[in-house]
C-alpha cells in the first residue's frame, strides 16, 4: 500500500506517496521527474544510479526510498549551481573527454564528488578505489580517471574567484 | 519485490517486540545492501520489515578496559574510518577498505553483514580470528554468542528468529600479536575466491598464539585450528608455513561457483594462507 514519505533533495523539500518497497531511484526517477540519475543494472552493482545521502555516495537502486527519509539527497541534478553553472566536476568531464555514451556519467560524478568531498587531492590509485563501485563500459576509465584528478585544480580556481 | 509493510521502531525495545510479535512474517533490515538484492530477486519475500539502521544507540565504537564495542549498525565506512579501530585492529580498518565499494560501505553495517552471513564475506573471519563475539538481543535478554560459533551453515547464523545481533565486542590484542587479511578475487573487491585472516601472537620469537580463519571455501568461514597449533611453540620458518598452508587446506570444504573450481579454491587458499601466517608473523615481531 502507497504511504506518504517526505523526502528532501538537492535542498528542496517533496511529498511522494510510494510503496514502501519503492527503492530511491524509482521513486526520484519517477515520482520526482529527476531522471539525470539513471537506472543500469538494478542490483547495486553498477553505480549508474549513485546518489548523495548526507554528502556519502550511496547506490540508489539499492537503498528503499523510505530508508532516506529526513537525509539530505543530492542528485546530478543539484551538483550544478543556481544559474546552470557546471560544477567544475563537470567541466573536468568535458574537458577530458570522460564520457562517450554519458549512462555511466551522473553516478561516476557523484561518486567523485564524494571522493573529493573527503579527500580534495586524491592519488590515481585512490582516485581507482573511489569509483570501484561504479561501471563504465565505454570509456576504459583512463579519461574518467584523468578527469577527476583535474578536478581538484578546478575546484581550487573556482573558490578563489 | 513482492510488497512489504514497512515497521519503523523507535526503540531497540520496541523492534525487538515487533520481531516477536510478528513471528515468521518479519525480518529487521539495516542497510539492506545485502537484502535488497535479494528481495529483488524474490529470495525472500517477508510481509514486513523491521528498521533497526535509524536507531542511533546501536552506532557506536567504544573503547573499553577490555576490548572494543561496536553497535551493530555502525556503518563499514565508519569502521574504515575509525582512528580507535585503525590503532588497536589495523586488520579491520584494512579489510574494511576490500569490502565490495564505497557506496556499499557507506550504507551497509557490521551488524548486518554478520548477520546476512554470506560464506565469502570479509568481516566473519578477520573478526573470528580476533576472537570476537556478538550479543544477541530479544524479549527474552540479551546473550553473548562468540563469533566462531555463530555460522552454523550456508547463509544460517545461530540468532534465534526473535533475536537480533546489537553489539561485537573485540577483545585488545595483546603486546606482539598482530593480524593480517587477504581476499583473493576476480578483482580487487569482488566475492572472494579464498580469502584468510590470520592472528598471531609472538613471545621470545615463537608463537604463542595463532588463529587462522578462511572465508570463500565452505558454507561458512573455517577457522583453521588444526593448521593454526602447528605453529604453537615454534618459531615461525618457510618450512613450517608450508604445512600450516597444506594443513590448512586439509581442513576446507570449497564448493566451484562461478568464479573458481574447487580445485582452484584449494591453490589459492593455501597460498593465501602462508602469506597471511607471514604478514601476521612480521607485524608481531615489529
Amino acid at each position: 500500500m502507497k504511504e506518504r514519505l517526505n523526502l528532501r533533495v538537492n535542498g528542496e523539500n517533496y511529498e511522494v506517496f510510494a510503496e514502501p518497497s519503492s527503492t530511491l531511484v524509482e521513486v526520484l526517477r519517477e515520482e520526482l521527474n529527476l531522471t539525470g540519475t539513471k537506472t543500469g543494472c538494478d542490483s547495486g552493482r553498477c553505480g549508474a544510479c549513485s546518489v548523495l545521502i548526507d554528502g556519502k555516495a550511496v547506490k540508489s537502486c539499492n537503498v528503499l526510498a523510505i530508508q532516506a527519509r529526513d537525509r539530505e539527497i543530492t542528485t546530478i541534478e543539484g551538483l550544478g549551481g543556481r544559474n546552470g553553472e557546471l560544477h567544475p566536476l563537470q567541466e573536468a568531464f568535458i574537458e577530458n573527454f570522460a564520457f562517450q555514451c554519458g549512462f555511466c556519467t551522473p553516478g561516476m560524478i557523484i561518486a567523485s564528488k564524494a571522493l573529493l568531498d573527503e579527500n580534495p587531492s586524491p592519488t590515481e590509485e585512490e582516485v581507482k578505489a573511489g569509483l570501484e563501485g561504479n561501471l563504465c563500459r565505454c570509456t576504459g576509465y583512463v579519461k574518467i580517471i584523468e578527469a577527476v584528478l583535474a578536478a581538484p585544480g578546478k575546484i581550487q580556481i573556482r573558490s578563489a574567484k | 519485490m513482492k510488497p512489504f509493510g514497512y515497521l519503523i521502531p523507535k526503540s531497540l525495545a520496541r523492534a525487538c517486540s515487533l520481531l516477536s510479535e510478528y513471528e515468521g512474517q518479519a525480518k529487521i533490515i539495516a542497510g539492506g545492501q545485502s537484502m535488497l538484492p535479494q528481495l529483488k530477486q524474490r529470495l525472500i519475500s517477508p510481509e514486513f520489515l523491521i528498521e533497526i539502521k535509524h536507531l542511533k544507540g546501536l552506532q557506536y565504537v567504544k573503547s573499553d578496559r577490555d576490548g572494543l564495542r561496536i553497535g551493530a549498525m555502525t556503518t563499514h565506512r565508519a569502521i574504515e574510518s575509525s582512528l580507535v579501530i585503525k590503532k588497536k585492529f589495523p586488520l579491520l580498518a584494512e579489510m574494511e577498505t576490500r569490502l565490495a565499494d564505497s557506496q556499499v560501505r557507506n550504507w551497509g553495517t557490521i551488524g548486518g553483514n554478520l548477520s546476512h552471513a554470506d560464506p565469502t564475506g570479509d568481516p566473519a573471519p578477520a573478526l573470528i580470528a580476533l576472537g570476537a563475539q556478538v550479543q544477541a538481543t530479544s524479549v527474552r535478554g540479551s546473550r553473548a554468542i562468540p563469533l566462531e560459533d555463530f555460522f552454523l551453515d550456508f547463509m544460517t547464523t545461530a540468532l534465534a528468529d526473535d533475536e537480533i545481533l546489537t553489539e561485537i565486542s573485540i577483545p585488545y590484542l595483546p603486546p606482539h600479536t598482530a593480524g593480517a587479511y587477504y581476499k583473493e578475487s576476480v578483482r580487487p573487491n569482488d566475492s572472494a575466491i579464498a580469502s584468510a585472516a590470520v592472528v598471531i601472537g609472538l613471545a621470545g620469537g615463537k608463537v604463542t598464539r595463532a588463529d587462522i580463519v578462511l572465508g570463500g571455501v565452505g558454507s561458512t568461514p573455517i577457522p583453521a585450528k588444526q593448521a593454526a597449533q602447528l605453529l604453537i611453540g615454534k618459531k615461525v620458518t618457510a618450512g613450517l608455513v608450508e604445512q600450516v598452508g597444506a594443513a590448512a587446506v586439509a581442513e576446507i570444504r570449497p564448493t566451484s561457483d562461478m568464479h573458481s573450481s574447487e580445485e582452484y579454491k584449494r591453490l589459492i587458499a593455501k597460498v593465501v594462507v602462508e602469506q597471511m601466517v607471514n604478514a601476521a608473523a612480521r607485524r608481531a615481531e615489529a
